[in-house]
């Protein structure tokens, strides 16, 4: 589904990715582990178009489509989607209107007719009850206010309600404590579909107990460093990234 | 010529898809001749066929302005405006007064209609089954052409009409309360507009009356080099309570068009008036050539115990806004609002804000100020909250946000505090935001594409003030809000 090749990824002209390759195929979960600065942040904002992040060389295909060519609400409207690490905070928008005007834009963007506001209504109240979102939290400003649990469960809900092809979960689990982590992870186990994947970038195995990946990749200095089953993530629990050259 | 035409063509050309009420209207009218001296003043009031006293109190005012100097204080830049150039006069031809809407020229009705205005006693707003009526009062360069719901709204003793129509049929009224809010020496174009205003509306509501439907006017400038000085004039009497919104659209044209109103509102004991403007006048070109001088003076008098004044404005047009709507709390306990949404883009220059002053015990005021400003153009809050040494007990509350979009526009904010009496009690809040760049591609990443992002986060930003206009005209405004910030990032 996924399919990178050879991708080197630049910001401000510094290479941060340096030739990475790798496949997830449609169905599976994917864990990228590695230590701080091997670049897996950049995947994920390289993947979403954020400005700044050029592809130097490579690809990035999602189903055939050459990622790297497009606006980020094209990539977005293509099926991509991108749970951020520090979720942003838009006030005055309610989470609910910012919702209905991605979804709407998204199936705009595929020809699509937009779904009607009662639908819409019952589909995220009860998709956001499904992740213990109180409903009045729908009609505060998105983000604002919110703690950092309550900031990754509304990114959950926006994937769940989006329904993506291919998400890019980003430090899902940091600031979570435990009962969110169940709550989130119950979430995205809830997603896994035959006809979408998902890639967790995490720098803990933690996660990984909740959300049991298929693959496991380590990302070090800007390339995949090794892969393996789900094993890999707890051997890398045991004995640190060093010998893959990160520096302690 | 052929020049000022291609120009004309070309800015259309380029703005045509932002400013879509830029179209001219073309109808046979008559006009006062170019200049401003007695016989200008004289010659409005003629066409007016105006009682003596109203000549006497223009005349008494033009004089007054001729002994006056431009004000120069604002944060604004403009070249020296030549009163002798422009005209002071447009009105159809042949039809000084319509008796009914079905004498109006077809294609004055037309111009409604493709504003989206309803000049239809049976049109309801918008399309929407069910929705509120709004009775509408139709000024066209410098004459009211129709009110709608006259009959109906008469049927509760209201009185909706033009202030020159009030001029022959209610002149104890006028004559009672007009320049008793705003006399006719306050301000350089307070006086002006005291000389030679030509329409506007006029509103009565009688004690105890609340008026069964919104009213409101539509300021539409057509002719060319011809300024408009409109004049507007709301009382609610004892008890009353009125919900009154203007409009204001204007063609493109290449040369600036000065518009100088005055509205004065007056609020009797126990009295609420809502006044709501969503001004879009033609701001000018991205490059600054053309667009309306608007230089407004808009004041409200709390005349009575407990009454209430309320103004909520939408500013989106305009190459130049000069606009303080005030309010004089003289009543105890009355209570005084300000909602402001100020737009600037291209080389727009807006110096706006509002007044509140408080003369009579307990009496409260809020000000809620929201400014964008986008591409190179500059907004400017400009405030004053006073307390008299009688105000025991004057409340204030004030919030200043400003948004800019991108890195070569202003925001600036510059409030005024005085109290005389140390039993007042003030706030002021003050924000100043960049649009970020994170929260648009968050947007983006969500598939919202960038300029839908942009009036996402923007209309966000100005929520709290949208949700203060009646709710027919808040998804007007929304829109507006969108389009004038168009093509401000990337």
């Amino acid at each position: 589904m996924l399919q990178i090749n050879d991708l080197r990824v630049a910001i401000e002209g510094r290479e941060i990715l340096t030739g990475l390759t790798l496949k997830v195929p449609a169905g599976e979960v994917h864990a990228v582990m590695g230590p701080n600065g091997a670049g897996k942040s950049t995947l994920a904002y390289a993947l979403a178009g954020r400005e700044g992040y050029e592809a130097v060389s490579g690809s990035a295909t999602l189903e055939g489509v050459d990622l790297l060519a497009l606006e980020p609400e094209q990539r977005a409207a293509a099926g991509f989607f991108l749970s951020f690490q520090y979720p942003l905070e838009i006030p005055g928008v309610p989470a609910m209107t910012f919702l209905r005007t991605a979804l709407n834009a998204q199936r705009k963007a595929r020809g699509q007719t937009e779904v009607s506001s009662p639908d819409f209504l019952r589909l995220v109240r009860a998709k956001a009850d499904a992740l213990k979102i109180a409903p009045d939290m729908l009609k505060r400003g998105l983000n604002v206010g919110f703690s950092g649990g309550e900031k990754k469960r509304f990114e959950i809900l926006q994937m769940s309600v989006l329904e993506p092809r291919f998400a890019v979960l980003d430090e899902t689990d940091s600031g979570l404590d435990i009962d969110a982590l169940k709550i989130v992870s119950e979430g995205v186990n809830g997603l896994r579909a035959p006809d979408r994947a998902m890639l967790v970038i995490t720098h803990y195995q933690r996660l990984l107990d909740y959300i049991r990946p298929d693959r496991v990749h380590v990302l070090a200095a800007g390339r995949i460093a090794a892969s393996g089953g789900p094993e890999l993530a707890l051997e890398l629990e045991r004995e640190g990234y060093e010998r893959y050259g990160a520096a302690a | 010529m052929v020049a000022v035409k291609e120009t004309i063509e070309a800015a259309r050309g380029l703005e045509a898809d932002k400013y879509s009420a830029g179209f001219v209207t073309d109808i046979e009218q008559e006009f006062a001749p170019v200049g401003l001296n007695e016989d200008t003043v004289r010659f409005i009031s003629a066409k007016k066929d105006e009682p003596e006293w109203m000549l006497d109190w223009r005349l008494a005012a033009f004089a007054r302005w001729k002994t006056m100097e431009e004000p120069n204080w604002a944060l604004l830049h403009y070249p020296p405006i030549d009163y002798q150039k422009a005209r002071y006069y447009a009105a159809p031809k042949n039809q000084a007064k319509y008796k009914s809407l079905d004498d109006v020229p077809k294609e004055i009705l037309d111009t409604y209609e493709k504003l989206g205005i309803p000049l239809r006693e049976r049109e309801v707003l918008l399309g929407v089954e069910g929705a509120p009526r709004v009775a509408v009062d139709a000024v066209f360069d410098s004459v009211s052409v129709g009110t709608t719901f006259k009959a109906e709204l008469a049927k509760a003793g209201v009185i909706f009409c033009s202030i020159s129509e009030a001029l022959q049929e209610h002149p104890d009224l006028v004559r009672r309360y007009l320049g008793s809010v705003v006399p006719a020496s306050d301000n350089y174009f307070a006086t002006l507009n005291s000389a030679v205003f030509s329409d506007g509306s006029f509103v009565y509501i009688p004690p105890g009356v609340r008026c069964p439907m919104e009213l409101s006017t539509y300021f539409r400038m057509n002719a060319e080099g011809t300024g408009q000085f409109e004049r507007t004039l709301i009382i609610a009497d004892k008890g009353a309570f009125v919900s009154y919104l203007e409009g204001c659209t204007a063609p493109m044209r290449q040369e600036n068009q000065l518009h100088a109103a005055v509205v004065e509102l007056v609020a009797m004991d126990d009295a609420e008036i809502k006044y709501s403007t969503v001004q879009n006048w033609w701001p000018g070109d991205s490059e600054g050539r053309g667009g309306v001088y608007n230089f407004v003076t808009k004041r409200g008098d709390c005349r009575g115990a407990r009454a209430k004044i309320s103004w909520t404005q939408v500013e989106t047009g305009s190459a130049i806004t000069w606009k303080y709507p005030s309010c004089i709390l003289r009543g105890d306990e009355s209570v005084g609002e300000f909602y402001s949404i100020a737009i600037t883009n291209g080389a727009q220059q807006a110096d706006t804000g509002t007044k509140m002053i408080h003369l009579g015990k307990n009496t409260r005021s809020r000000i809620i100020s929201k400014g964008i400003a986008a591409g190179r153009s500059n907004n400017t809050y400009r405030g004053l909250v006073s307390a008299h040494a009688k105000a025991r007990g004057a409340r204030n509350f004030t919030q200043c946000d400003s948004l800019l979009i991108g890195d070569q526009c202003g925001a600036h904010t510059v409030p005024y505090v005085e109290t005389k009496t140390p039993f007042a009690q003030f706030e002021h809040e003050a924000t100043t935001t960049k649009l970020s760049e994170d929260q648009l591609f968050y947007c983006r990443q969500r598939g919202i594409p960038q300029e839908a992002a942009v009036a996402l986060l923007v209309n966000g930003f100005v929520r709290d003030v949208l949700q203060q206009l009646p709710m027919e005209f808040a998804v007007e405004a929304q829109k507006l809000v969108a389009v004038s910030l168009e093509g401000s990032v990337g």
